[in-house]
């Protein structure tokens, strides 16, 4: 990887328009995207998708994500949704969770005690996430709003994006609200916008290179969050379920094409 | 640690073969305050023919991507991949030509 950062710096002149310079970052990132390390992850948690677990000894193939028990394909696409046997909408990751503590009788202390990994040793929630979302790859999006509570999901998640707070006294629109913006060579998509959330959403979870890791999309909220120097909010929460929610429902249409890998 | 999994695509082009192989590695190098850990040599077969024999270093990134293409090739063909690291360790994965 290094070795492709250092061409592409010989490529790139230093005072070539940004749109050069972006063309040959999208160039990099197809190029790590058709060697992808995140099917590794993905062939990990396949197997660990099939392994019995738990108290109970079952596997996650009764694991009911939307479709039905153990209907894995296009599911990612249509979540958040709402889960009549927990009464609350439910994102990828507190579904696996319920999965864990239901179906393979865990206690929720076990199935949370290692909810983000590292290079060195991967959660097994990032090994499970990036089997089920691998399983929709081609689905179009599609969660739904149609339930009272996943309109209100829906309405709380909207609000949070735009609610400024913290030392900062910053939102996620602060830098996901407007069209072109930027940190560094870093592009922010605007992530009010179809067109924004759709690039974004389809390619999340993703494998960052530079963590040589693959990321969920809590992770993604979650590190958003600290960014932003607000409180760190709870995995799986009512919160980060709603914004995932409200991200989801803007991203409606686009073909899921992930888990991405990213910089 | 047992070897995490590797995963391989070979496909025929015209009169070559596209190999894109994944695998999984700590590739652990010397300014990490870990143990050396790293891909050593990566041997390539073709139908049981060695036809590339690679030695890398710590300069490959973790969890290495390597494409390569060969000469000629027919559907069917057996492409074997395997790595041996430092500390003695190896992995290895067999793909047909598609």
């Amino acid at each position: 990887m290094k070795r492709l950062l250092f061409g592409l710096s010989l490529i790139v002149p230093l005072a070539a328009p940004a749109q050069d310079a972006k063309k040959e970052i999208e160039k990099y990132q197809q190029m790590l995207g058709e060697g992808s390390p995140a099917e590794l992850w993905e062939l990990e948690g396949e197997a660990l998708w099939k392994k019995a677990q738990g108290p109970q000894n079952v596997s996650f193939e009764k694991c009911d994500l939307g479709l039905g028990a153990g209907k894995v394909a296009g599911a990612y696409a249509r979540l958040p949704r709402y889960f009549k046997d927990t009464d609350q909408v439910q994102d990828l990751e507190s579904r696996l969770l319920t999965c864990m503590t239901t179906l393979q009788g865990r206690s929720l202390k076990d199935a949370t005690a290692r909810l983000f990994g590292n290079a060195d040793r991967p959660s097994e929630m990032e090994y499970l996430v990036a089997y089920v979302v691998g399983q929709s790859r081609g689905h179009k999006m599609a969660a739904p709003v149609s339930h009272a509570k996943e309109r209100a999901s829906y309405e709380l998640g909207k609000k949070m994006f735009f609610y400024r707070a913290g030392n900062w006294d910053f939102s996620c629109a602060s830098c996901h609200g407007e069209p072109d913006k930027r940190i560094r060579m870093q592009e922010l998509p605007m992530l009010s916008q179809p067109a924004g959330a759709q690039k974004a959403y389809t390619t999340w979870p993703a494998y960052r290179v530079s963590n040589s890791q693959l990321k969920t999309m809590q992770w993604r909220l979650n590190d958003c969050y600290r960014q932003m120097r607000f409180p760190e909010p709870e995995f799986a929460s009512e919160a980060t379920i709603a914004l995932t929610h409200y991200l989801a429902v803007t991203a409606k249409g686009a073909p899921y094409n992930g888990p991405g890998t990213k910089r | 640690m047992a070897a995490g999994p590797m995963k391989m695509r070979a496909t025929l082009g015209s009169g070559f073969t596209d190999v894109r192989v994944l695998m999984t590695h700590p590739m652990t190098t010397a300014q990490s305050n870990q143990p050396l850990h790293f891909i050593q040599s990566v041997t390539v077969k073709q139908n049981g023919k060695t036809v590339v024999e690679a030695q890398i270093s710590q300069a490959v990134s973790r969890n290495p991507v390597f494409t390569f293409r060969l000469k000629g090739g027919a559907k069917g063909d057996k492409i074997e991949v395997s790595w041996l690291d430092n500390k003695g360790e190896n992995a290895s994965i067999e793909t047909a030509v598609a």
